[in-house]
């Protein structure tokens, strides 16, 4: 089994250990940053296949680290790691280019799955990040600018829905009759459409959720 | 007609009959509600009362008339103060333009009515732009930034000169005045030169006392509310240090209660359905210790048969919390427009619903029967060692 090499950047160095205690063996951790200029030097430096990125940290937070890492053209994955549940951050965080969100109370073991996962290149959603993608792509009366790109497939509401239900993907695998590649294929799909819609409902739906 | 009014809300008194609004009176209401009828501003109505008086007493007439033909508006709560601060304004400027009428017998016609007629626009303008509390800043001496309307400033005050000089030219006396004119402008000129750098720092002062004071404020109620709920439930944690499941029980709850404060929009928890099965989730979790994860998509307004969903869906988190043995329990509600779906899934021992003795009322009657009695369904897939998933489906009212 490959190892996946991992920097973990979090303002906290409690979670910091805590976080490098839990992962599994095929986890290798190069090493850790604690704000946004440590993260990208050291990811320059290091190039880790998966940094796990804290949302909120001095300087401008795990969006300021995306921004100017992917901005560069690095070959880098981000796991997004977060205690927010507010939509703005999760959703700011998944458009900024990281690959997949899971909040802090998460399992050491489903977080050592989450990192293998997102370095083979696939997304990983939570149930609240896919609450939050159903509830952002749902009912909308202006019509999608680009069809592709604006609206998600019968198949992929499906899958979005039992992740919001709790599922895993062997879970969602079972019950839809497909294998779990397809899953994966069906959430990266997603993760693309979230990424690059203009849906201006999106970011729109993002915020006022944060207004009310 | 309804409809009329519910698109100009600003405009309460814009119904079908001449009322006098008690807010915002100058003397009696009497330009304001003609204003709101005929769609104006007060001021100009207020404006062409005070020059008709000027002209011949006409507007007194008028005004009163009106004041006696027109009802009051039914006022809510205590009637509001006068704006004395208007009232003076237009007293002062009514006296200035009188004074000046009877001086040059401008009013008799003529070009010399222009340059008044401009002037006193420009300082109503002026007064007028103001909001009542910058009014009454002004009135007090204060001097305070004004940031907005200044372009409005600029030409009110334009005016101002304008038509003081429109008025010295068009009466021949401006060549006289000149020496004056000069003279006035230099002392002016000098004390705001000597005035300048103090007014500058009472401005500064003032910003930055009132960031202060909105700072302090806000430090107040977070503090308030860590207070009363963090540091309460930090000390508990302290007392009951020896009882893990207490412990985890008190963060938990903590934890959520803070969630809420930082992330929810302020909901009214026994109105809409996202907030009612956060709120029976946050009590089934506190009962029984064991964390509960909810997904809500999509929203509705409660009603009679989504409470009965909400108490079948608050039967099946207490079973899977109480019999599962699963370490956390996932409800995903979502509202679509013609149905609302509910479910609750554990990923513990499961059951065999044969052998769920008949006597039990927790699944049959709390959950199917109450579902079916209200004209939604529910559906329970459990096997042993498998988990369990309660799915509740109610159609929604039309």
């Amino acid at each position: 089994m490959k190892t996946v090499r991992v920097l973990i950047v979090d303002d906290h160095r409690l979670f910091r250990s805590g976080v490098r205690a839990e992962l599994g063996p095929s986890i290798q951790v190069l090493g850790e940053a604690e704000d946004v200029e440590s993260a990208v030097a050291s990811i320059a430096e290091l190039k880790p296949d998966v940094v796990l990125l804290d949302v909120h940290m001095p300087g401008g937070g795990g969006q300021e680290v995306l921004r100017r890492v992917l901005g560069s053209g690095a070959q880098v994955r981000f796991l997004a790691l977060s205690v927010s549940d507010a939509a703005e951050d999760v959703i700011g965080v998944i458009r900024g280019g990281a690959r997949g969100y899971v909040t802090k109370t998460i399992s050491g073991a489903e977080l050592t799955d989450a990192i293998i996962r997102v370095s083979d290149g696939d997304a990983v959603f939570s149930p609240r990040l896919a609450g939050f993608v159903l509830d952002a792509f749902a009912s909308s009366e202006a019509p999608p600018i680009d069809p592709e790109l604006d609206s998600l497939t019968q198949r992929e509401r499906e899958v979005l829905r039992l992740i919001a239900r709790g599922y895993a993907y062997k879970e969602i695998a079972k019950e839809l009759f497909i294998s779990v590649k397809t899953v994966e294929t069906h959430v990266s799909s997603v993760l693309r459409k979230l990424q690059l819609s203009n849906r201006h409902e999106l970011s729109r739906w993002a915020t006022a959720r944060r207004l009310v | 007609m309804l409809r009329e009014m519910s698109e100009t809300p600003t405009v309460p008194d814009a119904g079908p009959r001449l009322v006098r609004p008690a807010s915002g009176r100058v003397v009696a209401g009497v330009a304001q509600g003609a204003a709101a009828q005929l769609r104006l501003d007060p001021v100009v109505l207020r404006l062409g009362f005070l020059l008709l008086t000027v002209v011949n007493g006409l507007g007194v007439v008028a005004y009163a008339a009106l004041w006696m033909f027109t009802p009051k508006e039914e006022a809510k709560g205590p009637e509001p103060a006068r704006d004395w601060g208007q009232f003076a304004a237009y007293g002062v400027l009514w006296v200035a333009v009188a004074g000046f009428g009877w001086i040059t017998g401008a009013f008799d016609g003529g070009i010399g009515t222009w340059p008044i007629a401009a002037g006193g626009i420009g300082a109503l303008i002026l007064w007028q732009q103001a909001d009542p509390s910058r009014r009454q800043r002004w009135m007090s001496g204060a001097v305070r930034q004004v940031n907005t309307g200044w372009v409005r400033t600029l030409i009110g005050a334009l005016l101002v000169v304008v038509g003081a000089f429109g008025f010295l030219a068009a009466s021949g006396e401006l060549a006289k005045a000149k020496t004056g004119l000069v003279f006035t402008a230099v002392v002016v000129g000098g004390m705001l030169l000597i005035a300048a750098p103090w007014l500058a720092s009472l401005v500064k002062e003032l910003q930055r006392e009132r960031t202060e004071r909105i700072r302090q404020e806000e430090r107040a109620e977070v503090a308030a509310h860590v207070h009363d709920s963090v540091l309460h439930t930090l000390t508990l944690i302290q007392r009951n240090a020896h009882d893990a499941r207490e412990v985890t029980r008190l963060a938990r709850s903590q934890e959520r209660e803070l969630r809420n404060w930082l992330y929810q929009p302020k909901q009214d928890a026994d109105a809409t359905l996202a907030a009612a099965v956060r709120r029976v989730a946050a009590e089934e979790e506190d009962a029984h210790g064991v964390p509960i994860e909810i997904v809500c998509v999509g929203d509705c307004d409660l009603d009679e048969r989504l409470g009965a969903l909400l108490q079948a869906a608050r039967q099946a988190m207490v079973n899977a919390a109480r019999y599962s043995g699963a370490s956390v329990i996932s409800v995903y509600a979502e509202v679509e427009p013609d149905e609302v779906t509910v479910f609750v899934r554990d990923r513990g021992k499961g059951f065999d619903m044969d052998d769920v003795p008949a006597d039990r009322m927790g699944i049959r009657q709390s959950i199917i029967g109450r579902m079916e009695r209200n004209g939604g369904s529910a559906r329970v897939r459990t096997e042993p060692g498998d988990g369990t998933e309660v799915m509740l489906t109610m159609k929604r009212e039309s």
